[in-house]
């Protein structure tokens, strides 16, 4: 029940509790044009949970007490709505909270305005995890979205039907360009589609960003020459500043690289500029998620990695790093599924045990290509092309590099797995059973892979997830 | 050199049964169209190869599409041949599955050409050695 108080008592100088001030709306029905926002709240015992007002008018327009000026506006649009609280499942002290917003408080296509409300003063009130937003297509249709999208990034590479593969260069700091374009070469050369600067190569005393960019795009054109096949390697052009990085960019593609790539840490701006420039000159881009583990992974407080993964499919990016499942970078397969899902359909169907809580359609934004890094092998294609399917891109950097026969023979070893591992999956075969035995079959005739899957065969990484799903499926009587 | 486009190039050359066999996956498990294209200009930029035919959008019989293969095999025996699976799902529009089940006896490949440009920035051209000196349908020999 509403207990908004109305007229004159409403608007008395003093402090009156949020749910009072019209924060709290029990019978509110979100209209077609909100956005709603689904926080975790955990309020001090005794604090009832529709104290989520609190959150819904710290994240709109509320202040600590009432301001007579509210009345020169249409304050009730503005004042955003928490209408509905459940308990966790599992939890005795924790609700998830629905908050609905008017699309007219938001500045539209910006992200950076969107999260100055959603997640900009609140957080340091209670403890208070985002973990999923709906956007309706009115909202959405002001975003740009990613500048090439999944199904243009295969047109243009020519690559169909399988998993790319690629590799982040090792050791991740401290090569010289040159050195750093060989281990770029080999491993194109032998087989992946793309190699990868990591998240801290930008232009340090060892290599400075244009000695690395010029043997990287020698290394590109003769891999790709020597296989007749479209090659990429993302250029990280996160710099100090939007200057920089555009120059950075510029350069990139003076010299005829097809993407290149950003650090998540640098901001939403900066975000969304390099979107805009990748768009107005034909290039993808490659989102590295460096830094959202400090925020990401509380299951109390903070946001959630699909709700990051929505903000990123509207400010524009074409690859997002959203986890492996079996690498050695922790991640829950079902909530990992559910950040694919946000990436890659057109449609998302509500799915409590992936961690999805809205229908929401895409409104025609493209799809983003997932990238699944850290501690994978060929040993495990089959798994990964379990989990995460053939739309994805999936990096071995050791993988590749730490092969005992050179970097070549490693990314021959991925190359032969991944489509071996199709084209078994294509004839009907269990895969995620038969996995080894394709594999081995492959290995046969592959020495390259035969060596890998010794060399690794036995490497796994199986860490308890901190971030796990609240809502398990009952399992049907008698089955 | 072995051009390695498509999805399956590292593996072994398909057997019929195998190109068989993704056909049916097209068709059957997906529901995709197939198309049968060849060329001998594999530039890694070439998008558009030569249409044996037009994609066979209400073909459901997987041998009727594996005899378009072998009719175009048998007329370009020496040239690059790929099958394409068509996905008309709204959001995908494309290409979903694409591999080579012909390819010319010897493949001589391709060169970078490079332009040195200003300062050290290097143009890179790459250049088929067998598209390059000769005309369309004489390239690979038969």
């Amino acid at each position: 029940m509403s207990e908004t108080l109305k007229g004159k008592e409403r608007y008395q100088a003093g402090v009156i509790p949020y749910k009072k001030m019209g924060y709290w709306e029990a019978d509110y029905e979100p209209k077609a044009t909100d956005i709603i926002a689904l926080f975790r709240i955990t309020p001090q015992p005794g604090v009832d949970p529709e104290e989520a007002a609190a959150v819904a008018g710290e994240s709109s327009t509320a202040t600590w007490t009432v301001v007579w000026t509210d009345r020169l506006t249409a304050a009730d649009l503005y004042r955003a709505k928490a209408y509905r609280v459940d308990a966790v499942p599992g939890t005795e002290d924790q609700y998830f909270a629905y908050i609905a917003y008017d699309y007219d408080l938001f500045e539209e296509g910006s992200i950076d305005n969107l999260t100055a409300s959603i997640i900009g003063n609140v957080f340091g009130f209670k403890a208070l995890r985002l973990e999923d937003m709906y956007f309706p297509p009115a909202y959405l249709k002001t975003y740009q979205g990613p500048p090439t999208g999944m199904v243009a990034e295969r047109e243009r590479l020519d690559k169909y039907g399988r998993p790319l593969l690629g590799a982040t260069t090792k050791p991740k700091l401290g090569l010289s360009g040159k050195n750093y374009g060989r281990v770029v070469y080999e491993a194109l050369r032998g087989g992946l589609d793309f190699v990868k600067d990591d998240e801290n190569i930008n232009s340090q005393p060892f290599m400075k960003w244009r000695e690395r960019y010029l043997y990287c795009m020698e290394a590109v054109n003769r891999a790709s020459a020597a296989t007749g096949e479209v090659k990429g390697h993302y250029l990280n052009v996160t710099a100090a500043t939007m200057d920089q990085m555009i120059a950075r960019a510029e350069f990139a593609k003076e010299l005829g690289s097809v993407i290149v790539m950003i650090d998540l840490i640098i901001g939403y701006t900066a975000i969304q500029t390099m979107a805009k420039w990748c768009h107005d000159n034909d290039m993808i881009l490659h989102l590295h998620r460096a830094g959202h583990g400090t925020y990401t992974r509380q299951k109390n407080h903070g946001i959630s990695f699909r709700v990051i993964s929505k903000w990123m499919r509207m400010a524009g990016v074409d690859h997002i790093h959203a986890g492996t499942v079996v690498g050695k970078l922790e991640g829950d397969p079902s909530m990992i599924a559910g950040y694919y899902d946000v990436l890659r359909e057109s449609h998302l169907d509500k799915n409590l045990e992936h961690g999805i809580f809205f229908d929401m359609d895409w409104a025609s934004l493209k799809k983003v290509m997932p990238v699944a890094s850290g501690g994978i092998h060929a040993g495990q294609m089959h798994q990964l092309l379990h989990y995460l399917g053939e739309d994805t891109i999936l990096q071995f950097g050791g993988g590749t590099i730490g092969h005992p026969d050179g970097i070549q023979a490693g990314a021959i070893a991925n190359r032969v797995a991944v489509e071996a591992m199709v084209q078994a999956r294509n004839e009907g075969r269990d895969c995620f059973h038969e996995g080894p035995e394709i594999l081995n079959d492959a290995a046969k005739w592959c020495d390259p892979l035969r060596k890998a899957l010794d060399l690794w065969k036995d490497i796994t990484f199986n860490y308890e997830s901190t971030d796990t799903a609240d809502f398990v499926p009952t399992p049907t009587p008698g089955m | 050199m072995k051009i390695t486009q498509g999805t399956f190039s590292f593996l072994p050359e398909l057997s019929d049964e195998q190109i068989k066999a993704q056909i049916e996956y097209a068709l059957e498990e997906q529901g995709w169209a197939i198309s049968v294209e060849y060329t001998d200009d594999p530039h890694p930029r070439n998008t558009y190869w030569e249409m044996w035919g037009m994609p066979m959008f209400d073909l459901e019989d997987p041998a009727g599409a594996f005899e378009e293969v072998k009719d175009c095999r048998e007329a370009n025996p020496s040239h690059y041949i790929k099958v394409n699976a068509f996905d008309s799902t709204r959001g995908w529009e494309t290409v979903r599955l694409s591999f080579i089940v012909n390819r010319p006896e010897r493949e001589p490949g391709f060169r970078v050409m490079r332009q040195e440009a200003q300062g050290r920035d290097i143009r890179y051209t790459i250049e088929s050695y067998a598209a390059s000196g000769s005309p369309e349908g004489e390239r690979y020999g038969r």
